[in-house]
C-alpha cells in the first residue's frame, strides 16, 4: 500500500512501512552528511533502520551549506 | 604569554573568524580559509536538495582536525526556528556551539534582540554554547549575558554592507562593561583589514567576516588581509595606545637647536 509523507515541505508517495534508511536510500539522500527530523523529532543515525514511515509522517532531510 | 581566545570550554589562538557563504566555489573557500589562520568556520543548516541529492558536501571541504564548526540560524525569524535549527545542527555531532541569529526584517538584517534574548536562555538551558548575534547596545548586551550567552557578537554595520564601523562608541561601551566578562566578537559589516584592526584596538576580543573576504577579487589575499589586520589591531589593543590630546607635542627635543 502506498501512503503521502511530508519531505522537505513537499509531498511524496513511497510505501507504508519503509524504514526512514531505506527511504534515503531511494531518494539517493547520503545518511552521513544529513540530519533527519521525524515529525520533529531528530532522529539518531542508528535509529534509521528501525524507525518506520506511515501515512502524513514528516521528514526534514537537512545538511550544512556555506553561510556566514 | 598565553592570548588565546576563550568561549565558553573552547579555546583559540586565532581571533578572527570566517564565514563559508558566498564563495565562487569549494576550492577558492578552502584556500581562503587557510589563508585566513580561522579556528572557527560558520556554516549555515538548510534542506537538502531532493533534485540533486548527491550535491558536494561542504563538510567534505572543512577540515575537522583544524577548524571548528560554528553552526549559525541564520534565515531564522523566530524563537521556535531558531531553537529548533539550533538543535538540527547540533545532531550533527560536530559541537554544541551555535552562532544564535534571529532576524525577521530582510531589509536591513538587524536582530530581533527580544527574541535573541529568550532563545538564548532556551539554548543555554539546553546545552549550547550560545554566540548570539547582537545590536550595538550594551543594555542588550547585558541580557543576553544574564541569559548565559557564551560571547555577544554586535554588528559594526548591516549584514553583508562592508561599510565598517558606523559608529564604533557603543563597542567601546560594550568593551568597558564586559570586557573580560565573556568574549565580544564584531560579527558583521566589516569591510576591509582595517575594520578588522579597528575592532581588535577599541578592545573587541575577536571579529567574524564572511562577504569581505568571500567577494573580494582575490579573496585568499583577502583573507590573509584580515589575519594580519586581526593581529595588527590586538597587538595595537594590548600595548595600550597612548592618550588622545588636543595639541600637539613635538616628538624631538626644545632643547640644543642651533640658533
Amino acid at each position: 500500500m502506498e501512503i503521502t509523507i511530508l519531505v522537505n515541505g513537499a509531498e511524496r508517495r513511497t510505501e507504508d512501512g519503509i524504514t526512514v534508511g531505506r527511504f534515503l536510500e531511494r531518494l539517493g539522500v547520503r545518511r552521513q552528511t544529513a540530519v533527519v527530523e521525524h515529525n520533529r523529532r531528530i532522529l539518531k543515525k542508528d535509529d534509521y533502520d528501525s524507525v518506520t514511515l506511515k501515512e502524513r509522517d514528516e521528514l526534514e532531510l537537512v545538511r550544512f551549506v556555506g553561510g556566514g | 604569554m598565553d592570548d588565546s581566545l576563550r568561549i565558553g570550554s573552547y579555546a583559540f589562538h586565532s581571533r578572527l573568524m570566517v564565514g563559508t557563504g558566498k564563495y565562487e566555489n569549494f576550492n577558492v573557500m578552502k584556500d581562503a580559509i587557510a589563508a585566513s589562520g580561522a579556528q572557527v568556520v560558520t556554516v549555515a543548516v538548510r534542506r537538502v536538495n531532493l533534485d540533486n541529492p548527491d550535491e558536494e558536501s561542504l563538510l567534505d571541504h572543512l577540515d575537522g582536525d583544524k577548524v571548528t564548526i560554528l553552526p549559525n540560524t541564520a534565515g531564522c525569524a523566530s524563537v521556535d526556528e531558531a531553537v529548533r535549527v539550533a538543535h538540527v545542527a547540533k545532531a550533527a555531532g560536530l559541537s554544541d556551539l551555535v552562532k544564535l541569529e534571529v532576524i525577521n526584517d530582510s531589509e536591513t538584517l538587524l536582530p530581533d534582540v527580544v527574541a535573541t534574548i529568550e532563545a538564548t536562555k532556551i539554548l543555554v538551558n539546553d546545552g549550547f554554547t550560545v554566540m548570539p548575534y547582537t545590536s550595538g547596545d550594551p543594555v542588550i548586551a547585558g541580557k543576553l549575558i544574564d541569559a548565559g550567552a557564551a560571547s555577544v557578537m554586535p554588528f559594526a554595520s548591516p549584514i553583508g554592507s562592508g561599510q565598517g564601523f558606523i559608529d564604533f562608541s557603543f563597542i567601546r561601551l560594550m568593551v568597558k562593561r564586559f570586557g573580560g566578562v565573556v568574549p565580544i566578537v564584531v560579527d558583521a559589516g566589516l569591510g576591509v583589514p582595517s575594520d578588522a584592526a579597528q575592532a581588535m584596538e577599541l578592545g573587541a576580543d575577536a571579529v567574524l567576516v564572511n562577504t569581505a573576504i568571500a567577494r573580494a577579487k582575490d579573496p585568499v589575499a583577502m583573507a590573509r588581509g584580515f589575519k594580519l589586520g586581526v593581529e595588527a589591531g590586538r597587538l595595537g589593543f594590548l600595548a595600550g595606545r597612548i592618550p588622545r590630546v588636543d595639541y600637539a607635542r613635538p616628538s624631538s627635543p626644545g632643547e640644543g637647536v642651533i640658533k
